[in-house]
């Protein structure tokens, strides 16, 4: 998008306010990584600058790297009508850090914070409501991270004997098979 | 259903760096529109059907059934067709099917008529939805609206006009906005809208050109059954598509497009690998869904069904 240009003329001296860690670019999409600590000032200041005016909160998605300490990024998308552009920023945490959550800036986030809380375990704190809303009620484990199998752990099944349904550790036929490899027929 | 493999597709291709032929393009238009009647008939019939008119759901269903057959013929099935492919579409439309499309256009804008008298000016539809469910503009920034949703309330956004992708910059097609923000102004947006896609189809019909169907890549897509038994480049291509598939570098994108809902984005992260690492989809639902608190408050219960239903909610979407 052209309008992106807007941003990148003016990115020395927004860098020069906000404590921007890093910054990428990739076919005219641009990221912004910012330190977890300061990221509710600044959605607050891309929300509500005159050049900028994301006023829009698209999407906040959750990603795994655990082989890094700070194991999960969160993206926050981000879409400004005003200048027909989008930006993305992007923090790093890790199991038990705790993010502030956004909810004051942008009403959108709560559902998509508890989706993250729900599936990667990242905590949020000051929000409204934060609880389980894709799992199972009683589901114990964050399913979206990579160390949680395909299968899950627990599984559900009718008992003839106590007629009702039980929930019962998992009991696969086969060993449990990671599909790590790029062909099936590579070892 | 189409709409959804068209944000994937398009956020392959991104990653890829894929150049789509013009006859493929000029075809997902053409079926990216007919997914958008698709959807609004379903919109519009089950929220009358929620909210009491139970007869324009059973017209809306049969001009559905009208369209699920093209649906049918050019994938072979109603639903779910796996058509749009990244690097083009999957085959070439058959013989004849844009001649009964063009049947069909004739009239379906009388069945639209016909659906419209039945609610735009009747005075128990008006009473149900004129004044419920809205908000303002600044409202639907802040809940993160898209779609019909934002476009109810004034503010004129449309990605196939603001961030087009295909050929929606070469199409000519008007974008309905409202007023109030209520249930009405959405509902007549959702019926104005089934009337532009009508345009927008009969330009596609008269403009598609002739050309391939996928992209050139056979890294990308995979050969035709002719040139598969014809030489051994594309017999290995075949052979390596179909087991491994094509390995992306490490990268990450985000893709929203128009989708009927809203919009419906998808954030897919590559790594060296043919499996995305993280696909992260976006549905429009799930954010319309949340803001159903805030927009009840001060209404009777019965208001409830009126707005999930102008809201378009599908719960596929939002439980994912």
């Amino acid at each position: 998008m052209k309008n992106n240009l807007i941003l990148i003329e003016n990115f020395q001296n927004i860098s020069k306010i906000c404590p921007i860690k890093k910054i990428q670019f990739y076919n005219s999409e641009i990221t912004l990584i910012v330190k977890s600590e300061d990221i509710l000032e600044m959605l607050l200041f891309f929300k509500n600058h005159f050049l900028c005016q994301f006023k829009v909160l698209t999407c906040i998605s959750g990603v795994d790297y655990p082989k890094n300490k700070y194991r999960f990024s969160i993206v926050y998308e981000l879409l400004s009508i005003r200048y027909n552009s989008r930006l993305k920023i992007k923090i790093f945490t890790y199991e038990l850090g705790n993010v502030e959550s956004v909810n004051s800036v942008f009403s959108a986030a709560s559902w998509f914070e508890s989706e993250i809380w729900d599936m990667f375990g990242v905590f949020f704190k000051n929000h409204v409501n934060l609880k389980r809303i894709l799992t199972d009620y009683g589901f114990q484990g964050y399913p979206l991270r990579k160390d949680f199998p395909l299968s899950g752990f627990i599984e559900m099944r009718y008992n003839e004997t106590q007629k009702r349904v039980v929930n019962e550790f998992i009991e696969l036929s086969q060993e449990y098979r990671t599909f790590n490899f790029l062909s099936p027929w590579e070892n | 259903m189409m709409a959804q493999e068209h944000s994937y597709c398009l956020a392959i291709e991104k990653l890829f760096n894929a150049k789509i032929p013009k006859r493929a393009q000029y075809i997902r238009v053409l079926f990216a529109e007919i997914t958008r009647n698709l959807n609004h008939l379903l919109a519009v019939g089950c929220h009358a059907m929620d909210v009491g008119a139970m007869t324009p759901f059973l017209w809306a269903f049969e001009e559905r059934e009208k369209l699920m057959e093209f649906y049918e013929r050019i994938s072979g099935a109603r639903m779910h067709a796996a058509y749009f492919r990244p690097g083009g579409v999957h085959v070439d439309i058959p013989k004849g099917l844009l001649a009964d499309i063009y049947i069909f256009l004739e009239q379906f804008n009388l069945r639209l008529i016909e659906i419209e008298d039945m609610l735009t000016e009747n005075r128990i539809w008006k009473q149900r939805l004129i004044e419920i469910g809205g908000f303002s503009s600044l409202d639907a920034h802040d809940w993160g609206f898209s779609g019909v949703m934002l476009r109810g309330s004034g503010i004129d956004w449309d990605l196939r006009k603001s961030q087009p992708y295909e050929v929606y910059d070469e199409l000519d097609f008007g974008i309905p906005v409202g007023f109030t923000g209520d249930c009405y102004d959405r509902y007549l947006i959702r019926v104005l809208e089934m009337k532009e896609s009508i345009k927008i189809i009969e330009q596609c019909l008269n403009n598609i050109p002739v050309g391939p169907i996928k992209s050139n890549d056979n890294k990308l897509t995979p050969p035709s059954r002719f040139e598969m038994k014809q030489s051994m480049e594309s017999l290995i291509h075949h052979f390596k598509m179909y087991t491994q598939s094509f390995t992306i570098p490490s990268n990450e994108t985000y893709v929203g497009t128009e989708a009927p809902k809203g919009e419906f984005g998808v954030y897919l992260v590559s790594d060296n690998t043919n499996r995305p690492y993280r696909c992260k989809i976006k549905a429009p639902g799930f954010s319309h869904l949340q803001a159903l608190d805030h927009m009840s408050k001060g209404h009777m219960i019965a208001d409830v069904v009126t707005i999930i239903g102008t809201q378009d909610i599908v719960f596929g979407e939002v439980d994912r």
